[in-house]
């Protein structure tokens, strides 16, 4: 990480540790200056002789509060500047990793739990320069200011006070930290453990319920949470040895020098000088060892924000591409092939030998169960998923020739992990054309259905998208309108009225539908689907079935099969609705 | 107690290392003693601080199986895990840190009394000024800190908003215009934080001149009192020794109080789980309701159907709705358990522990469901899932429900398994009404197969099990034939000892519905309750399904919500439940 840490922000965090270096400093000078103040006021020199050390206890006293004050600010201050470049350097190593013309794996993680750890890595960074770095340098500096100023005084007690600070501010930590590190291992497999458990007492409530099995699974969480409890209890016991050994070094210390600067026949006031300070700079090599077990906590997070750094780093081999596509394209896969590995080994095909035409200006619908590979579909189309075997021609030219934000500028609009974005509602709409006019933005809204609730909030268009109180319906239409505002030669929609009531999703379908743009439209509702040119079923990665919702409905087949099932009109009217 | 122990203890060490440090340089006293005394200090120390974290982890242990207990929504992955983390501060922090700032302080004080009076009033005048300038200035912190809180959480998460965004930046091609506002937000985020440190550091920066400033005034004037002969050496060196004992234990207490802050917002959200008595929300799986959210389109609704922001949804949920039946819900758990204080804890198996004689129901007979003018409203949603609905099952009929999505047909089934309780209406059971049956015996009557089946970490043996934890290998497979899963569960790596769920192999849709058929198979319930068991399955795969449940529904009493014609032939009779049109 430290190479990560450059220029100002690395001469920020030196001037935090020389703040705080300066506190602690101050905190020693001031026992040592109290000290000698009082062991040289035994011997009752003349008022004068103590003038400086009065003055001196007096300033050490203000300025350790006030150092450690800049200390603070100044740390912070840093460590959140060292956050935010490294926000950017992620944030640009997701980009391109995620890029689908580069050759490296997508590492973008992909659900949202996921997400969450990876921005919890990045954001602890901000922990290991604050709880570990910082203090530890500062307490090495002052530990090593302390040694010098006695070795001084008096070389023999330095001798020794320096062994008491390597074994406080060194050993100590390496035993801390290798405690924590083996338990640490432990403990997230009995956390990993107790996770699963949970999971399944959450989500699987009502089927435990419903087969009366709710207190056997319980069970088995508690003793997870049993065997990470007993874990704890252990790390908690080592942690308080720790804590205590460092205590035990601080008095064998003060002891050690005390007894050596007896030996050496060093006058009281000499003597109670060094022997106050020992005390006081152990105490401040004694946080070390808290730092390094922290350390050893996060050290994997902020490996992992290494690794990802490092592969987005890489430098793309240049390419040339061919000028962006004509005016209104034509998409044309032939052969298209896509398998994904499965998680417990082998790979499933998602598309199994696809020939689809799309020409400019074509309405077409794709049906299917789930996961017959209607998402890898439009996946190929956009060019977010790179087919195994087959081609995907854009006009004349496959899609790899063109420049990858070329075709998305041509061939997109609303994916199935469309995201709205805690932003106004207008920033939303308008993510694609942020050009846009308020009317061209009122067009799209509207043609989505989704002027009319703008309208009704107090804020209207200026209204936070997350703090609307916006259902699943008003986010799908957000989403929608955000689409037709974007306007590209070929709109692909993944299930765009999925959460809408039927008679407003037919609605937008059939209007969608009667455009003179080309559409590619994923979904489950037929109804609105007589408008479309041309409708494939797929399954299990194959088009079954292909024709006119007309010619479709007349052959018996799965088309037929879903219709029915979505037209059967009810044989015994259950509730009379108004 | 024992904290207090500790703190006397502690207290007793620092007045008696003080001293005998003091005798050894002012005269030069043998160093056993002293050597003694801090042998000591650090064997205490071990010894509390053993103990302080023993005690927290023991409370975390018992909040976990707390939270378990209670299950659903209580069993919470992140509260139980990091959540309930943040309370070591506070309970092998702060805690046993009241103590010590209460008694120590005392103890030096009164020592210094007796050594040098003047000392000991300077002490005594400026160390209430830390508690005093310390609540002063938290109060000003407390402040600014809410003020700053909106954008500071904002700016916060705006990172993790653009990462999670970033598929739908790159498809609109503003992916990299977004780097730029990226680093203007991070840096907003910084200047914004920075602003709040300077008032939260200030506390923390207060508390420490008034300890250190006051040792100087302590030393100083002790220093010219040795001076002019009124004190010895020795009481000189006592006092500077013992003075910074009296402030430290008083300025750990506010760093420990802070650094708990989380630890109380905790404990305070561990409380909000536990007592929520939402009656049903024991018995809805989180992922349920996320599936039943989407179904019910509801628009509405504030909350979106995911899974993630279930924490927060917890706690929007207490509107006029759910209030009746949870007083409802009240009413009927202090009749049946007494101890009402464990309400919360009970609520997992209140349903199962029906002490109140409930009617005899026979075990392995169909029954007649009678549902009567059946209103469902499920919290926080204005239109009813359910409205007035009235519905018979003769024993042996089987009846298919059918209807557009957010019709109620699933709510419809969990009211009959007794998951959800109407708000009027009722549903009678030969006769007898379902909210006073006991619900468990109810329950092992039928058996249920959900549209979203879990799959518990496990293997397939155990998962197919749920119901009967006892069945032969012989029966297991018999319901796994019937239910079309024997040939791909024997494909698997391990067969019926291949390890599923959570971290375990990855079954398809088709493949985890046929799970739940064995499952419920095995159950050999006489009535039968299905929830689209064929939904979202690719055309092969549904016909497995249909076929399974065809067999399990045979010589069955069934409840089917079922959409394609290969499900609703099995039926005798087809209900059609009419969608509610909703529009904005």
């Amino acid at each position: 990480m430290r190479r990560r840490v450059e220029g100002w922000e690395g001469l920020r965090l030196a001037g935090a540790v020389a703040a705080g270096t300066s506190a602690e400093f101050c905190a020693v000078a001031l026992t040592a200056t109290a000290a000698w103040l009082i062991a040289r006021a035994g011997q009752h020199p003349p008022l004068s002789a103590l003038a400086l050390a009065i003055v001196g206890v007096r300033a050490f006293a203000l300025f350790r509060g006030v150092l450690r004050y800049g200390e603070r600010l100044v740390g912070h201050d840093a460590a959140l500047r060292v956050l935010a470049g490294l926000r950017v350097r992620v944030y640009e190593a997701l980009r391109r990793a995620a890029d689908p013309a580069e050759e490296t794996s997508p590492r973008t993680p992909r659900d949202a739990d996921a997400v969450q750890r990876m921005v919890a890595d990045v954001e602890s960074v901000q922990d290991l320069l604050l709880r570990c770095l910082l203090p530890a340098s500062v307490a090495w500096l002052t530990g090593l200011a302390a040694i010098a100023v006695t070795a001084v005084l008096l070389p023999a007690a330095g001798a020794v006070l320096a062994v008491g600070v390597v074994l406080a501010g060194g050993g100590l930590p390496a035993l801390a930290a290798l405690a924590a590190r083996a338990d640490a291992r432990r403990a997230a497999d009995a956390r990993a453990d107790l996770a699963v458990h949970a999971l399944d007492l959450e989500r699987g409530a009502a089927d435990l319920a419903a087969f009366g099995a709710t207190r056997r699974f319980t069970a088995r969480a508690e003793a997870a949470a049993g065997r990470l409890a007993r874990l704890e209890r252990r790390a908690g016991v080592i942690e308080a040895a720790v804590a205590a050994l460092g205590t035990a070094v601080q008095g064998a210390t003060v002891l050690a020098v005390l007894w050596t600067a007896r030996r050496s026949g060093a006058d009281g006031v000499l003597v109670t000088v060094l022997t106050l300070t020992a005390l006081a700079s152990v105490d401040a090599v004694l946080p070390v060892a808290e730092a390094a077990r922290r350390l050893s906590e996060i050290r994997p997070a902020a490996l992992r924000v290494l690794d990802l750094l490092r592969a987005g780093g890489r430098p793309r081999p240049r390419r040339v591409f061919v000028p962006a596509p004509v005016l209104r394209p034509a998409l044309d896969l032939r052969g298209v092939r896509v398998s994904y590995v499965r998680d417990g080994g082998g790979s499933v095909p998602a598309l199994d030998g696809v020939d689809l035409c799309v020409p400019a200006g074509r309405k077409l619908a794709v049906v299917g169960a789930s996961g017959a590979g209607k998402s890898t579909l439009l996946g190929v189309l956009t060019g977010e998923v790179r087919p195994a075997e087959g081609v995907v021609l854009l006009g004349d030219a496959p899609l790899g020739a063109y420049e990858p934000r070329d075709v998305r500028a041509t061939v997109r609009g609303l994916a199935q992990d469309a995201h709205v974005f805690n932003a106004s509602i207008r920033a939303n709409v308008t993510l694609a054309r942020p050009d846009a006019t308020d009317v061209e933005a009122a067009d799209a809204a509207r043609r989505a259905g989704l002027l009319g609730w703008i309208e009704t909030l107090p804020e209207g268009w200026d209204t936070l998208a997350g703090d609307a109180r916006s259902s699943g319906g008003q986010r799908q239409r957000l989403l929608f309108a955000r689409a037709l505002l974007a306007d590209p030669p070929v709109l692909v929609l993944d299930e765009p009225t999925e959460g809408l009531d039927l008679a407003t999703a037919d609605r937008l379908i059939t209007d969608l539908l009667t455009d003179r743009r080309t559409v590619v439209l994923v979904t489950h509702r037929l109804a609105p689907l007589a408008a479309a040119d041309e409708i494939v079923v797929l399954d299990r990665g194959r088009i079954v079935q292909r024709g006119t919702h007309r010619a479709l409905t007349e052959v018996p087949g799965p088309y037929q099969d879903l219709w029915a099932a979505e037209s059967r009109p009810g044989t015994v009217p259950a509730i009379p609705r108004e | 107690m024992a904290y207090l122990l500790f703190a006397l203890a502690q207290s007793l060490l620092v007045v008696a290392q003080a001293d005998l440090l003091s005798r050894v340089l002012a005269g030069g006293a043998p160093l056993l003693p002293l050597a003694a005394v801090l042998a000591g200090r650090a064997v205490l120390l071990a010894g509390q601080g053993g103990v302080f974290r023993w005690t927290a982890a023991r409370r975390k242990e018992e909040l976990r199986h707390r939270l378990l207990r209670a299950g659903g929504p209580a069993a919470d992955v992140t509260l139980l895990g990091r959540g309930l983390d943040a309370l070591d501060p506070f309970y092998a922090g702060y805690l046993p840190q009241r103590y010590a700032a209460a008694v120590i302080p005392l103890a030096v004080l009164i020592r210094l009394v007796a050594a040098d009076w003047p000392s000991a009033l300077v002490i005594a005048v400026t160390l209430p000024l830390i508690p005093v300038f310390g609540a002063l200035v938290g109060w000003r912190t407390r402040e600014a800190t809410r003020r700053q809180w909106g954008l500071l959480h904002r700016l916060g998460g705006h990172f993790l908003d653009v990462v999670t965004g970033l598929p739908t930046l790159r498809a609109y091609g503003r992916d990299e215009a977004q780097t730029e506002v990226v680093r203007a937000m991070a840096d907003g985020h910084r200047r914004a934080t920075v602003r709040t440190l300077r008032i939260a550091f200030l506390s923390s920066f207060v508390l420490e001149v008034i300890g250190t400033l006051s040792v100087a005034l302590v030393a100083v004037p002790a220093g010219l009192r040795l001076l002019d002969g009124s004190i010895g050496l020795r009481t000189a060196l006592l006092v500077l020794l013992l003075a910074p004992e009296a402030y430290l234990p008083l300025r750990l207490l506010g760093t420990r109080f802070h650094a708990a802050a989380e630890g109380r917002a905790v404990l305070d959200q561990v409380a909000e789980v536990l007592a929520e008595p939402d009656a049903p929300r024991e018995l809805v799986g989180a992922e349920e309701r996320a599936g039943l959210a989407a179904e019910r389109r509801e628009p509405g609704d504030p909350r979106p159907p995911a899974v993630s922001e279930r924490a927060s949804a917890a706690k929007e949920r207490a509107p006029a709705a759910s209030k009746r039946r949870v007083a409802r819900e009240r009413r009927v758990a202090r009749e049946r358990t007494p101890a009402a204080g464990e309400r919360a804890l009970a609520a997992a198996e209140r349903t199962s522990k029906a002490v109140e004689p409930a009617p005899a129901v026979s075990e392995r007979r169909a029954a007649r469901i009678e549902v009567t003018d059946l209103v469902v409203r499920y919290p926080g949603a204005g239109a009813p899932a359910l409205d007035d609905l009235s519905l018979t099952v003769e024993p042996g009929e089987r009846i298919a429900l059918s209807g557009p999505s957010g019709a109620g047909k699933t709510t419809l089934l969990r009211a009959v398994l007794g998951f959800v309780v109407p708000e009027s209406g009722r549903i009678l059971v030969d006769g007898h009404d379902l909210a006073e049956l006991d619900l468990t015996a109810w329950r092992r009557r039928v058996a249920y197969v959900p549209q979203r089946p879990h799959l518990f970490a496990g293997t397939v043996a155990d998962n197919i099990r749920l119901g009967r934890p006892d069945a032969e290998d012989d029966a297991v497979r018999a319901a796994a034939e019937a239910a079309a899963a024997h040939a791909f569960i024997t494909a698997l790596p391990g067969g019926y000892d291949a390890p599923i769920g959570e971290r375990g192999l990855g079954l398809s849709t088709g493949q985890r519905q046929r799970i739940a058929i064995a499952r419920a198979y095995l159950m050999d319930a006489p009535i039968v309750v299905l929830d689209e068991p064929t939904a979202r399955l690719d055309l092969a795969a549904e016909a497995a399904v249909a076929d399974a449940a065809a067999r399990l529904l045979d010589g069955r009493t069934g409840l089917l919500v079922a959409h394609r014609p290969a499900l609703l032939s099995i039926a005798d009779r087809v209900v059609h439940l009419s969608g509610r049109e909703v529009c904005v």
